[in-house]
């Protein structure tokens, strides 16, 4: 029999005794140094200070965009595809409702006021992150209507060269291709008609 | 004259006795040499399949030395790394050889891994007693696997870094946690200098470190058990008058002098390698990664290198990316589990029924399936054989416990045959 701990009920009557609740308390207390020790090394892994700032917003003058042209914009590392839509690409995003996953834009990633059919704050200027919802490559534009290689059905849009997924022309996939959602839509707001700033959208309704 | 040269011979080597005696004494080194060498045995019937564990040995301290030179000018910055990597290759003396044989060998080592699993298939290495001896080398292989990914973003080639976005984003396709997880991966909201520092930390120190460790553990736990053989049977059952196993002969010098032989004509093959098609028609080095990491533009087809493509070709097979990811997950898995879906008593391919030869067989093709499926473009038709090889592949671990339970087998002997 194990020595008691002496004038102790609870160690007699369940056999718990002094060098088991040592041992115990000693590896309980060690345990709490190790997570908290840990605590630092695992939050160092996480952006820094220096990679936050670089994060910031930029701005783009949008006068110089032809209507049917693209630009890109390098933010936080992801091109953003910025597309001065015609009346004509207006028009195709009606038409091919019935062939798209998400048409009304419910499951994907979009702010509040970019969550219409055209999927932007203006109708004729998208906005949208060039990363495939899929695993992240940069979709090419493909603007012109039915190409050889993408078929009769192509209305104009976005081809991913990496798994095959197709997007239209306001970053709605297409059902049937790996991606499962729409190209995500960053934070925009216009500080004046002719600037775009990304990455920030306070003042937009 | 002559005499005094034996007399100088004498007492160089007494002298060399008392010094390993003095050793001896602080630490087991006789003991370990016996252990693990003079007197370990191992079968005498072993073939050529049992030269990939020896092989993958040497391809490990190729890469660690070639490596350890190849960080004395590589500079693991964004700005510098695609730079100094052609100061390498062009300015240091013998540069392009050491990278050659370090990226070669990158290859070589899952070519000689792969080879020195499917020994394991054949012949039950993974059974009863090795169950840990295979667990422990599944670790090694994941451990080698990281090391591959890690070690190809160092480059910092366009290839490297849309590898590696495409590698980082599968975390984000897990629900609720899964962006900030990628996030915490890369240090970043992409792949940056931040990501390439901690890759190159990540690979010239964490896993290499780790991969030594098991390297270590899986041969102690080999040894402790006793290697297997093309029979699939226990030497140690059979002891002579001296305490030995009849059918084994000590690992050296025996084994270490045929796998010498074994060591020269890998050298043969890989120097081939080296100095002739160091890229291998884009293989081993792809040519999307001969121009510098540009995150604006995707290069026109994203394949990993050929190692991971078995498993790439899974992801792509899916149309659902979570479906996709853990699907990928479950098949680098399940062979974990091998030496308890296998419900056969007899190790060898030899004596196995036909069922387990016919299944081994469909799980090689389709496994090579997969890979070659992997490389190629996205068509309906790639799409439809990933579909097919990915079920077989998932089939063999899966009805594994059904088709070995009840299998014809042959007599197994007893004793080794030659």
């Amino acid at each position: 029999m194990a020595p008691l701990v002496k004038g102790c009920s609870v160690a007699e009557s369940t056999g718990f005794t002094r060098r088991h609740f040592l041992t115990v308390a000693t590896l309980v207390t060690g345990g709490a140094g190790v997570v908290g020790t840990a605590v630092p090394f695992v939050s160092s892994f996480n952006p820094s200070a220096r990679a936050q700032a670089l994060g910031g917003p930029v701005q783009f003058d949008i006068s110089k965009l032809e209507r049917g042209a693209l630009a890109k914009v390098e933010w936080r590392g992801r091109p953003i595809y910025i597309v001065h839509r015609t009346e004509e690409m207006l028009a195709s995003l009606g038409k091919d409702e019935a062939l798209l996953r998400d048409p009304t834009s419910k499951e994907s990633a979009q702010p509040s006021y970019a969550t219409n059919e055209h999927r932007s704050l203006r109708p004729e200027f998208l906005v949208l992150e060039g990363v495939c919802t899929h695993l992240g490559c940069a979709p090419l534009p493909r603007f012109e209507v039915a190409p050889a290689d993408l078929g009769p059905n192509w209305p104009g849009g976005f081809f991913c060269p990496c798994h095959g997924s197709r997007f239209d022309l306001a970053g709605r996939v297409f059902q049937g291709v790996p991606a499962p959602l729409n190209l995500p839509v960053p934070a925009y707001r216009f500080v004046n008609d002719n600037t775009l700033l990304i990455g920030s959208d306070t003042g937009n309704s | 004259m002559a005499s005094s040269e034996a007399d100088v011979l004498d007492r160089l080597g007494s002298g060399l006795r008392a010094l390993g005696a003095w050793i001896d004494d602080r630490f087991p080194m006789t003991k370990l040499i016996k252990e693990h060498a003079t007197e370990y045995y191992a079968s005498k019937n072993f073939n050529v399949w049992y030269g990939f564990g020896i092989l993958a040995t040497f391809v490990l301290v190729l890469q660690l030395v070639t490596g350890i030179f190849l960080t004395m000018n590589y500079k693991p910055a964004a700005a510098d790394a695609f730079a100094s990597v052609e100061y390498i290759m062009r300015d240091v003396n013998w540069g392009w050889l050491i990278r050659y044989l370090h990226s070669t060998g990158a290859s070589a080592f899952f070519i000689v891994v792969y080879l020195h699993m499917f020994r394991g298939l054949l012949y039950g290495s993974y059974k009863k007693p090795r169950e840990l001896v295979w667990i422990i080398g599944m670790f090694i292989y994941l451990c080698l696997m990281a090391e591959g990914f890690f070690g190809y973003l160092l480059p910092w080639g366009n290839m490297s870094y849309w590898g590696a976005q495409v590698i980082v984003s599968l975390f984000g396709s897990i629900p609720v946690v899964g962006n900030g997880l990628s996030e915490w991966i890369r240090g970043d909201f992409f792949i940056s200098d931040i990501t390439l520092n901690r890759f190159f930390a990540f690979h010239v120190i964490a896993v290499p470190l780790m991969l030594v460790m098991l390297v270590v553990v899986h041969i102690m736990a080999l040894h402790e058990v006793g290697s297997n053989n093309p029979d699939g049977i226990e030497i140690k059952e059979h002891k002579g008058p001296d305490g030995k196993p009849i059918d084994g002969v000590a690992f050296h010098p025996y084994h270490t002098s045929k796998d010498l032989v074994i060591i020269i004509v890998f050298l043969i093959a890989f120097a081939a390698v080296v100095f002739f098609a160091p890229d291998m028609g884009g293989y081993f080095l792809e040519h999307a990664n001969f121009e510098p990491a540009n995150q604006l533009q995707t290069p026109p087809e994203i394949a990993p290198v050929w190692y991971f493509t078995p498993f790439y070709a899974m992801l792509r097979a899916v149309p659902n990316k979570l479906a996709g990811v853990v699907l990928m997950g479950t098949a680098v898995l399940l062979p974990f589990f091998l030496p308890w879906l296998d419900r056969c008593r007899v190790k060898s391919i030899r004596y196995r029924g036909t069922v387990y030869k016919v299944a081994l067989m469909v799980f090689a093709v389709s496994f090579i399936g997969l890979g070659y499926c992997g490389l190629q473009k996205p068509t309906e038709m790639v799409y439809l054989f990933c579909r097919i090889f990915t079920i077989l592949y998932f089939a063999f671990f899966v009805l594994m416990p059904f088709y070995s339970r009840h299998e014809k087998t042959k007599p197994v002997p007893t004793r080794v045959t030659p």
